[in-house]
């Protein structure tokens, strides 16, 4: 670690600005992900800004019959929300399947949504990686590939994005508001929000440099049975071979994004279509293009077979 | 004393306190967070400094330069210690890659460098600054593509590489039932919740070290051969280990890098390892290949029987010895096994969690499943059918004691093994449900034994042994032992272990700590009763302890009166004669598992475990049902998970911290059940005791495949069995 300086936000602008007075800060609430990579020197910032006190906590209606939840909704009571249970279970569900109680309890909406890559290779500061050290090259391809992408990757980098809430957030249609530096708020779609690797997997988010997140909204509820199905090595406490979010209609319809697969949540639109044709049909489309390696392969045949499980469940 | 005769009815068979299920007398000082462990003792160190090690960046080749100016002037920095200016640094008997590298590098992570600075924070983030240049060179990683080019191993002491009775070939080839197959097993991880941790102060030439370690006695002559120093200037102290699974059997670099730091600096130096260095620079359970050969008759009775098995380890590293419980488990008049070892540029192997037999039973419980299967027989009357009393190379030797039938035919009575049904076709809603069995077998070893135990003036008792407790309840059974030979309470004795100062005894491994360690209490205090009817004026032969007295025909005394002023004190050992040669000593277990498989995704929940173990008698029923439960946990672990990803081209395990190795959490574990049959083996040492940590463990993981491969119908045969190995061969789903 570093030595880094350190200082308390009083506002979200004021945040924003001392973010972009500061090139080598970083903002840090639950530091759940920021100060383990901090302590491997895999992030090193110069000055650390405390949002944690920010009024950015609370869960509240919106105009138009959807859910705002300020960025420092810690994911135990986001899960936990009553309004999120009845009316989002998808988002419930998925939270309650990432980490630990412990984790969970400090984690926040929007530090889950800046969580960085579990990629072994990224963890490990001798081996080259581009998001590490872009231009250093992908020790990942060719090696250890078990957990890594399947699908939307580059030769640059393989890495998945590891959260399980912006999986039922990407399905949910989920839009993430910022403010910057000047003070200008923006609203991000979620499906915007996290990039693909291309040749700059260094860069994961369509945030500018200094712009916080503010809160997170979800369009009004739209029903359906809300499924998330987390598959991993152990029964808890892991990250996502794959995971299926799902919410399927009484009349087949319905929407599916899913984990574990590449450097975002995977969601294709045009996919959904085929829902009430099944998994397998569903699969085809949502998974073209997929070039997976020797030992990840099987999360083709798992995304096909687990939306299958959902889907079936769906019907019980 | 000599044990060399079956043990007869001694004191330990009054079982007032031994035998009885305590709970751990050092209990209450690790809920209270007053244990004295090696990074945290505050209580003989003021102000220690703090070592930050920096492990290799390549597995094989050289260091060609290292600037270290940086992290020199960065803040709070006292020294940094490299091969450089450590001093020439001699190898520990047990140590086979160096301890502190350069500039030759043997492997992944590797120390390079200890940075000694004022606080743990100052010292990490110098030891960023140091920089390496490499020289890299061609390494072999890869165990599958060395497999053809391995030679037999050298033999180990007791045991041959290369074994061979009767015509193991023809029997084969002649047998109408046939089972040819070959497993994997991958390399594992220790993974305990103590990290390596080490804490040194010298005074003069002389360093006290403050450590975590199983075995003190060898630990503290490989310090003192590593340091080129007199065994007599090394004092090891390790009273409390958060676990060690076999991975502090040795010494490792926090040791010696704490010892060369503190030397340099001139004052106390603690290093705890890193987790992320722990897998590449430490030790860890080779990976095996295993070839199985069973040839059988149609009614079951096996006629042929081979293993052989394939692991790779560092020049002069030893092999994982996975094929020595088929030498004696099962009966079979043409036998064969063979050892073989590649030498492989990855970290070394060495013990883990019940070594050879372990992993030896993960693959030959499956392919016992899979002749029984073969043969139409069920699995269990297959074992049964192919017991044998005993050793089935040389017939002339029995066991001392042999209850694996009694375990076998007592769990599938208690697990309800009778409703098992035919692959594949329990179905519970989404789930595919199944049963499986395995034997469990693990020896049991006798190692001599030291303590020494003092009376005082009230009557109390304390022992000294340099033994070790790694969480599994030694303390306890030690004040057991001590209580039922001189007659007191539980709460009058203290037990002090793990001192190297101490009386030597075994340490902890092998499961053989438990009851050689305990004998060699009962030694001491066999002594200690001579001493006191001595100074009493009793007979020795007829005098009885109890209850804090001592009676002697018509004469008592308590007990605190024959301690005087001064106190009473005896040493002994355990020591034993070759009832171990005339006579098989092993421990036994039937292991029974419950599985579903959700037929969509194929993700595996363990429902139900069972195992039923004989061991001799039980010393402490609830510390023995803990360690073994542990280790059917563990059982899960290596069936379902565990497994170090090695990267063959840079030549590492590329999971190497606890995110990435998995173990199982709670949600993994179901409802264990623990059953130790009522028996005692009085040909094993005077306990009448054996070990039963590792026999929890042997045999776990397959019986946890042959439930899968029951509710599946789908056989896997390469751990860990994770979905990727199977799910395209379950049935197609809607």
């Amino acid at each position: 670690m570093k030595p880094f300086t350190y200082e308390r936000a009083t506002s979200a602008s004021a945040a924003a600005a001392a973010a972009a007075d500061n090139p080598g800060a970083k903002f840090i609430a639950g530091g759940t992900n920021l100060l383990d990579l901090m302590k491997l020197q895999i992030e090193a910032p110069s000055h650390l800004i405390d949002v944690n006190g920010l009024d950015l906590d609370k869960i509240e209606p919106t105009q138009d019959g959807g859910l705002r939840i300020g960025a420092l909704v810690r994911n135990t009571d986001l899960a936990a929300d009553k309004r999120v249970r009845k009316d989002y279970g998808l988002l419930s569900r998925a939270l309650l399947a990432g980490a630990s109680g412990q984790l969970r309890n400090k984690a926040t909406t929007a530090g889950n949504l800046l969580q960085r890559t579990r990629c072994p290779y990224f963890y490990d500061t001798n081996q080259p990686c581009n998001k590490r050290q872009p231009g250093s090259g992908c020790s990942a391809i060719g090696g250890v590939t078990r957990q890594l992408a399947v699908i939307g990757s580059s030769d640059a980098c393989i890495a998945t994005n590891p959260s399980d809430m912006a999986v039922a957030m990407r399905a949910l249609d989920a839009m993430v508001e910022t403010i910057d530096p000047a003070g200008a708020a923006r609203r991000i779609p979620v499906a915007d929000f996290h990039r693909l690797p291309g040749d700059t997997p260094q860069v994961e988010t369509a945030l500018q440099p200094g712009e916080l997140i503010t809160a997170v909204t979800l369009p009004k509820p739209v029903g359906g049975k809300q499924i998330y199905h987390k598959v991993r090595d152990r029964a808890s406490y892991a990250f996502a071979l794959i995971s299926v979010a799902a919410v399927v209609q009484p009349d087949g319809s319905g929407r599916v994004a899913v984990g574990g697969v590449a450097h975002k949540p995977w969601r294709v639109e045009a996919a959904e279509g085929e829902m009430p044709h099944g998994a397998k049909a569903v699969a085809e489309k949502l998974l073209a293009g997929a070039k997976p390696t020797d030992e990840n392969a099987f999360k083709l045949p798992l995304v096909e077979r687990t939306l299958a499980a959902v889907l079936a469940e769906a019907r019980a | 004393m000599k044990f060399d005769t079956p043990a007869t009815t001694n004191p330990i068979d009054q079982l007032k306190v031994v035998g009885k299920g305590y709970t751990r007398i050092d209990g209450p000082m690790k809920t209270t967070g007053t244990a004295p462990y090696a990074y945290e003792r505050h209580d003989v160190v003021d102000n220690p400094a703090y070592g930050y090690v920096l492990g290799s960046a390549i597995a094989k080749g050289k260091i060609t330069s290292m600037d270290l100016d940086a992290a020199k002037g960065a803040p709070g920095v006292i020294i940094i210690v490299t091969a450089d200016n450590a001093g020439k640094l001699g190898k520990g008997k047990l140590n086979t890659a160096h301890l502190l590298g350069g500039p030759a590098i043997e492997h992944y992570h590797q120390a390079v460098a200890l940075v000694v600075a004022q606080t743990f924070e100052q010292a990490r983030s110098a030891a960023a600054l140091i920089r390496v240049s490499y020289q890299e060179d061609q390494g072999t990683y890869d165990l599958a593509a060395a497999k053809n080019i391995a030679p037999v191993a050298k033999d180990e002491p007791d045991a041959k590489s290369a074994t061979s009775v009767g015509d193991f070939a023809g029997a084969f080839a002649a047998a109408p039932v046939k089972l040819d197959a070959t497993y994997t097993t991958p390399d594992h991880s220790h993974s305990m919740m103590e990290p390596f941790a080490s804490m040194a102060a010298w005074t003069g030439n002389k360093v006290t070290i403050w450590t975590s370690n199983q075995l003190i006695h060898s630990s503290t002559e490989d310090v003192a051969a590593t340091l080129n120093l007199p065994n007599d200037n090394v004092r090891l102290i390790s009273p409390f280990i958060g676990g060690g699974f076999g991975g502090k059997l040795f010494i490792r670099s926090d040791v010696i890098l704490a010892a060369l730091g503190a030397r340099a600096a001139g004052q106390p130096v603690k290093v705890t390892l890193q987790r992320p260095l722990i897998p590449n620079n430490t030790t860890h359970r080779a990976s095996t290949i295993q070839r199985i050969r069973i040839g059988a008759l149609a009614d079951g009775h096996i006629t042929a029987i081979g293993h052989e098995g394939w692991s790779g380890n560092l020049p002069e590293g030893r092999p994982e010895t996975a094929v020595m419980q088929t030498r004696l488990l099962y009966a079979g008049a043409n036998r064969m096994t063979a050892t073989r070892l590649a030498t492989l540029d990855l970290p070394e192997g060495n013990a883990m969690r019940a070594p050879g037999e372990a992993p030896g039973l993960m693959a030959l419980e499956i392919a016992m499943d899979e002749i029984a299967d073969k043969l139409g027989m069920d699995p269990v009357q297959f074992r049964i059918l192919n017991d044998t009393q005993v050793d089935p190379e040389k017939p002339s030797r029995p066991y001392s004691r042999r209850a694996l039938v009694e375990c076998l035919k007592m769990g599938a009575d208690k697990f309800g093994w009778a409703k098992r049904g035919a692959p594949g076709k329990t179905v519970d809603g989404r789930w595919l449900v199944g049963m499986g069995m395995a034997a469990g077998f693990r020896n049991s070893m006798v190692k001599k034994s030291g303590a020494k135990v003092y009376l005082d003036g009230k009557g109390d008792i304390t022992v000294e042994t340099d033994m070790t407790d790694i969480g599994t309840g030694t303390y306890t059974i030690l004040a057991q032992t001590a209580a039922e030979m001189m007659g007191v309470g539980l709460h009058q004795v203290v037990v002090r272990l793990g001192d190297s100062t101490y009386p030597v005894s075994p340490g902890s491994g092998g499961q053989f700590g438990a009851s050689n360690s305990t004998s060699g209490v009962y030694a001491a205090c066999l002594k200690l009763r001579e001493a006191v009817a001595q100074k009493l004026g009793f007979k020795s032969d007829d005098t009885m302890f109890a209850d804090g007295r001592v009676t002697s025909g018509s004469r008592s005394a308590a007990l605190a009166d024959a301690a005087g002023e001064v106190g009473l004190q005896a040493e002994d050992a355990i020591e034993y004669g070759d009832l171990d040669k005339k006579y098989q000593e092993s421990t036994f277990a039937g292991h029974f598992v419950e599985a579903a498989v959700n037929s969509y995704t194929g993700e595996i929940r363990v429902r139900r475990m069972l195992a039923v173990c004989a061991a001799g008698r039980i010393l402490n029923p609830k510390t023995a049902r803990s360690q073994v439960i542990g280790a059917m946990t563990m059982g899960v672990g290596a069936a379902l998970m565990e497994e170090l990803a090695v990267d063959t081209r840079r030549g590492f395990f590329v999971n190497h911290d606890l995110a990435g190795y998995e173990v199982p959490v709670h949600a993994d574990i179901p409802h264990q059940d623990v059953i130790f049959l009522d028996e005692t083996d009085p040909i094993a040492n005077p306990m009448k005791a054996k070990g039963v940590g590792e026999l929890g463990l042997c045999g776990v993981a397959a019986a946890v495949a042959n439930a899968v491969y029951n509710a599946t119908g789908v056989r896997v045969r390469d751990y860990p069995i994770t979905l990727d190995k199977y799910l395209t061969r379950l049935p197609a789903v809607a």
